[in-house]
């Protein structure tokens, strides 16, 4: 298949990415492409310049600070998933990458790319959201309560590009995923962080936008246990169906899903 | 269009591109290295599967100017003088293909999979071809030929 034409560049730093695309007409940043090329195979985006800030080294790298992880915006899943570095501060987050796609997949594709895309059903918003990250851009820094917006949508402006994710270090997290049995995106996913002073919980792949499970969260809080969650029941109603899952099969997942995330924090 | 210049199992290539090209059409079309195969074309079933920098990737999910300055390797580059290489001796020998279509991209992955795990048990080799789909063998012998290539390695 055939993307409809375009013109592409590769800037060698982010000051002629931004040029470049301040100069195009209809411009669009490219990372992985694994998520905006099968688009334009599609039809569904149509760039007239694509801007490829994937071999920019300033965005490429994994840094350990003393209170959190950074991760560079144009960081592949594998390295992310192979990191000594997220293994040892944040090894949910590194199992995640790991659980994306398949290896193919994770050789090309991004953190940066993942959360601009905000897909419904992605892993990394949900670590995103529930390790309360900090987005930074080469405009502003973003709390990733406020990133996420709605299906598909975040807070970037045009033009503005991901640098960085900052993740703060929890005294434990985990993950766990009922992929998709057709493309392995999560059905759902939940993210459980334990703060210590605070329980967080990111939910993906249920509803339109990635979000925090407050009751899940409340129960928790007050005990962090799997079994704290046996008498939690997670409210369908806002949840999606479509012809994998109905809502209610959706939101009887993500309790199990959370509980298993809750199990997998012990290793 | 595009200027672009790449290696190619070990040859060096220079070409003027449409900006559009796919890597896998650049293969294929410009350079005749048909091993290469287009199944769904939508990024999901791996007949595509080959090394850019020694990593496997989707070069239906690539353009060709994106692997401009890198090292490509496809099946054809995989055998030297005659030899098959370890994992396509595997695969002849342990009957993991029918009709051959999901085949060079099995065994690109298989090679990039034995890289990073070179003696991988039978749930890792599961897990690695989750991007790889085959409509004939059941998987079986495929599972059977990485294997036994791990052991021959
Ligand atoms: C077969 C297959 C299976 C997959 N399975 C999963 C899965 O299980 N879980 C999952 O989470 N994902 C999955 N994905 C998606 C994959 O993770 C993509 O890599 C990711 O969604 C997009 O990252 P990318 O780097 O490829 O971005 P691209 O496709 O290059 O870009 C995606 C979007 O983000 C924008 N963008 C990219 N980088 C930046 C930046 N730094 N700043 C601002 N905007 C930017 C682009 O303009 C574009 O709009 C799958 C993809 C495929 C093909
Ligand atoms: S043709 Fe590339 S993944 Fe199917
Ligand atoms: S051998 Fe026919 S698709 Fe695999």
């Amino acid at each position: 298949m055939y993307t409809a034409q375009f013109r592409y560049f590769r800037p060698a730093d982010l000051g002629e990415a931004e040029a470049l695309f301040r100069a195009g007409s209809d411009a669009r940043f490219l990372a992985g492409g694994q998520s905006l090329i099968p688009a334009m195979k599609q039809r569904l985006a149509s760039p007239s310049e694509l801007i490829d800030i994937s071999r920019i080294a300033a965005l490429s790298f994994i840094r350990r600070e003393r209170e959190r992880l950074v991760i560079g915006a144009a960081t592949k899943h594998a390295n992310v998933a192979a990191s000594g570095d997220v293994q040892a501060s944040i090894p949910a987050l590194a199992a995640l990458a790991g659980m994306i796609g398949d290896p193919a997949v994770r050789h090309r594709g991004t953190i940066g790319g993942s959360i601009a895309n905000n897909d419904p059903a992605a892993d990394y918003p949900a670590g995103v959201l529930a390790l309360d990250a900090t987005i930074a851009t080469n405009m502003r820094k973003i709390p990733a309560e406020n990133f996420f917006t709605g299906m598909f949508a975040t807070a970037l402006e045009p033009g503005e590009i991901v640098t960085e994710v900052a993740f703060p270090l929890p005294r434990r997290a985990g993950y766990a995923k009922f992929p998709n049995p057709a493309s392995r995106y999560a059905m759902p996913g939940v993210f459980v962080a334990d703060f210590g002073h605070a329980v967080r919980v990111g939910v993906t792949g249920a509803a339109a936008c990635v979000y925090r499970a407050t009751e899940l969260e409340t129960a928790l809080a007050h005990r962090f246990a799997a079994g704290a969650l046996d008498g939690s029941a997670v409210d369908p109603a806002e949840l999606a169906s479509d012809l994998f899952a109905s809502a209610e099969y959706r939101a009887h997942l993500v309790k199990i899903m959370a509980q298993r995330a809750v199990r997998a924090c012990d290793g | 269009m595009a200027a672009i210049s790449l290696t190619v199992n070990g040859k060096p290539i220079r070409a003027e591109v449409e900006d559009r090209t796919l890597l896998v059409h650049f293969l294929r079309e410009h350079l005749h290295l048909t091993g290469t195969h287009v199944g769904c074309d939508t990024s999901q079933c791996g007949a595509c599967v080959v090394h850019v920098n020694g990593r496997a990737m989707k070069s239906c999910t690539m353009f060709v100017a994106q692997a401009d300055g890198e090292e490509i390797v496809t099946v054809e580059g995989l055998s030297g003088e005659g030899k098959l290489h370890p994992v396509q001796a595997a695969f002849q020998e342990h009957h993991a293909l029918q009709c051959g279509f999901c085949t060079p991209g099995m065994i690109m992955t298989a090679v990039d999979m034995l890289k990073r795990h070179p003696h991988p048990d039978e749930e890792t080799i599961r897990r690695e071809l989750e991007g790889n789909f085959c409509r004939c063998t059941g998987y079986l012998n495929i599972i059977k030929a990485i294997g036994a290539a791990s052991r021959a390695i």
